[in-house]
């Protein structure tokens, strides 16, 4: 790549996953509206979770496991959808009033 | 029976429950609108073009109030390669003045004015509040639970405009094996600029806006991608095919930077700021998806009964919702009259269905979306056409330029499409969109 367009980069940083997510306004309910049964994931060969999930909130653990947190979900369904193994998601809209809103979308 | 608390409830306060919610309570019927956030529109988000022409016969002049953000009057339809861009740009003054065509709004707003719409004519909104489930007697819907303290709502008929999981119509059993390769996911960033940065980059003025649809830019993934303009904020973004998106191993927002970073598209969008990212399913697949959409007291309307019309250079929901909510309404209005809400009663839904674009968008294109999701569509074509116009442009001397018919069949060679594909892909794209 050119210079030029190296430091054209630098005025244009990628911004972290965290900040991104932070633009977006979420009023988290104390209930998981979303639990995933990590017995369940272990060994599951493909995992499409970690990838599809918008709101990157399936983080794999060394040991084959999944880590999972609510909190910044868009409750887009995607997760239940790609996920074939039964039992491992367990999918539900947060309490009315809370969760994801959207102001600009 | 224990008499209802309404004569319809109608669940989710998208465009599809406003528009069912509006015909019921001018019909003079008792209705609540149920909306699980804690505003109407709080919870959805789209890419970002509303075509409101249906709303002609339910909010006439509705552009006198409507929360347009711009109106669009520049359509453009982009395909990239990695380096390459080919784009077709169509622009109408027309389009800029009443009575309009399509055009941006935040959906938050879009969905709250059209839910006070519904109130003003005497719907009940309750916000904050989720159905959880159905109740039924024998075979019969009559109402629904929600998530509120004793929180039953009995009715004579329930219509469900809850979005594209839908529960309800799963819980009633009217959708078959649900499979990911019919959804696809959208997700966005909502991008700041100030108005005349965007008025002078993509060449509008006042109120004008544009639209670009793109084949390709989507790191390999099937699916698509859009830039749109809002006042001052642009909405980028993609839609991906589920189970390519996690063969691909390149995430949604990954996928959205490197689109940003495309050298046809970076010169927009550059130095803008982040407001909001968001992300929603799309019931993709049309036709070959829809659920059952009549019940015994109950019916089913907008993206919960998949009537979202993905077909490439078209991605419409909003407007198939509006009208599919108001058909439910009417056919409720129907029944109601006639005191008999069972799925023969209700009848009048599917046909005025058949009978209106709705259905018949969904009949004519419904090859549309598993052809432009296709593998050739996806990644031979977008090379090959960008590659046949780079040779048709190149000066190339002292050789002397090539004939297009022989460029194109190098072109058609090198990126490994029988003649044999193309011309069935033809075909199907005659039969769609011819
Ligand atoms: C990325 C993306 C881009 C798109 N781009 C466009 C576009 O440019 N133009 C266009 O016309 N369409 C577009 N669409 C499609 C369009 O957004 C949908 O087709 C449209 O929103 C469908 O309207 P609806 O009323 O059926 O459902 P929704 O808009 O999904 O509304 C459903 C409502 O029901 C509520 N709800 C759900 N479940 C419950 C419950 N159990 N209890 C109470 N409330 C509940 C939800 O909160 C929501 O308010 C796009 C979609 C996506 C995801
Ligand atoms: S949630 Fe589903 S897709 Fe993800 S690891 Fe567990 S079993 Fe696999
Ligand atoms: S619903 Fe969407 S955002 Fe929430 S966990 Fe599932 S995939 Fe992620």
């Amino acid at each position: 790549m050119s210079t030029s367009a190296e430091a054209a980069h630098e005025h244009w940083p990628p911004q972290s996953f965290e900040d991104l997510i932070g633009t977006t306004r979420f009023d988290v309910h104390e209930r998981a509206h979303i639990t995933v049964d990590d017995t369940v994931c272990r060994g599951c060969p493909s995992r499409e979770c970690i990838v599809a999930c918008p709101a990157k909130l399936f983080v794999p653990t060394s040991d084959g496991g999944i880590l999972f947190n609510y909190e910044q979900c868009f409750e887009c369904g995607t997760c239940y959808l790609v996920c074939n193994r039964e039992g491992a998601i367990t999918w539900s809209y947060p309490e009315g009033g809370h969760g994801v809103v959207f102001k600009r979308s | 029976m224990p008499d209802p608390d309404v004569d319809v409830v109608v669940v989710g306060a998208g465009p599809a429950g406003a528009a069912a919610a509006t015909v019921l309570a001018r019909a003079g019927h008792s209705v609540i609108l149920l909306e699980r956030g804690p505003f109407a529109g709080s919870k959805n988000m789209y890419g970002g073009v509303v075509y409101p022409r249906i709303l002609d016969q339910l909010h006439p002049q509705w552009w006198e109030d409507a929360p347009v953000q711009r109106w669009i009057t520049r359509r453009s339809t982009m395909v990239l390669t990695d380096d390459q861009a080919l784009t077709v740009d169509f622009r109408s003054e027309r389009w800029g003045r009443p009575p309009f065509n399509g055009a941006t709004a935040y959906r938050p707003d879009w969905d709250h004015w059209l839910a006070a719409k519904a109130q003003a004519d005497g719907a009940t909104l309750v916000c904050s509040t989720t159905a959880t489930g159905l109740l039924r007697e024998g075979g019969q819907v009559v109402g629904v639970t929600t998530d509120r303290p004793d929180g039953d709502l009995r009715a004579h008929v329930v219509i469900a405009c809850d979005g594209v999981n839908s529960f309800l119509a799963k819980e009633a059993g009217m959708y078959g094996e649900v499979d990911a390769a019919n959804y696809t996911v959208g997700v966005k960033e909502t991008i700041a600029l100030p108005k005349d940065v965007i008025d002078a980059r993509f060449g509008v003025r006042g109120r004008e806006g544009q639209d670009i649809e793109i084949l390709g830019g989507t790191g390999g993934v099937n699916g698509g991608a859009f830039v749109y303009t809002n006042l001052d904020t642009l909405a980028v973004g993609c839609v991906l095919k589920l189970p390519k998106l996690s063969a691909q191993a390149l995430r949604p927002e990954e996928i959205i930077d490197g689109l940003k970073r495309h050298p046809a598209i970076r010169p927009l969008v550059e130095d803008g700021e982040v407001k909001e990212y968001s992300a929603h399913v799309i019931p993709e697949a049309g036709l070959s998806m829809m659920p059952q959409m009549t019940g015994d007291g109950m019916l089913v309307a907008g993206d919960a009964a998949a009537m979202c019309l993905a077909a490439g250079i078209w991605l419409e929901g909003v407007n198939f919702a509006m009208a599919s909510g108001m058909y439910a309404g009417e056919a409720a209005v129907e029944a109601l009259a006639a005191g008999d809400a069972s799925a023969a009663g209700l009848a009048g839904y599917e046909r005025r269905l058949r009978d209106t674009f709705v259905l018949r968008d969904h009949r004519k294109l419904r090859r549309a979306p598993e052809l432009v999701l296709s593998d050739r569509v996806q990644h031979l074509y977008p090379e090959m056409i960008a590659n046949t116009v780079e040779r048709m442009f190149r000066v190339d001397n002292p050789a002397p330029k090539p004939g297009l018919r022989r460029i194109f069949s190098d072109e058609r060679r090198r990126a490994g499409v029988t003649l044999r594909d193309l011309a069935r892909d033809a075909l199907d794209g005659l039969r769609s969109f011819g």
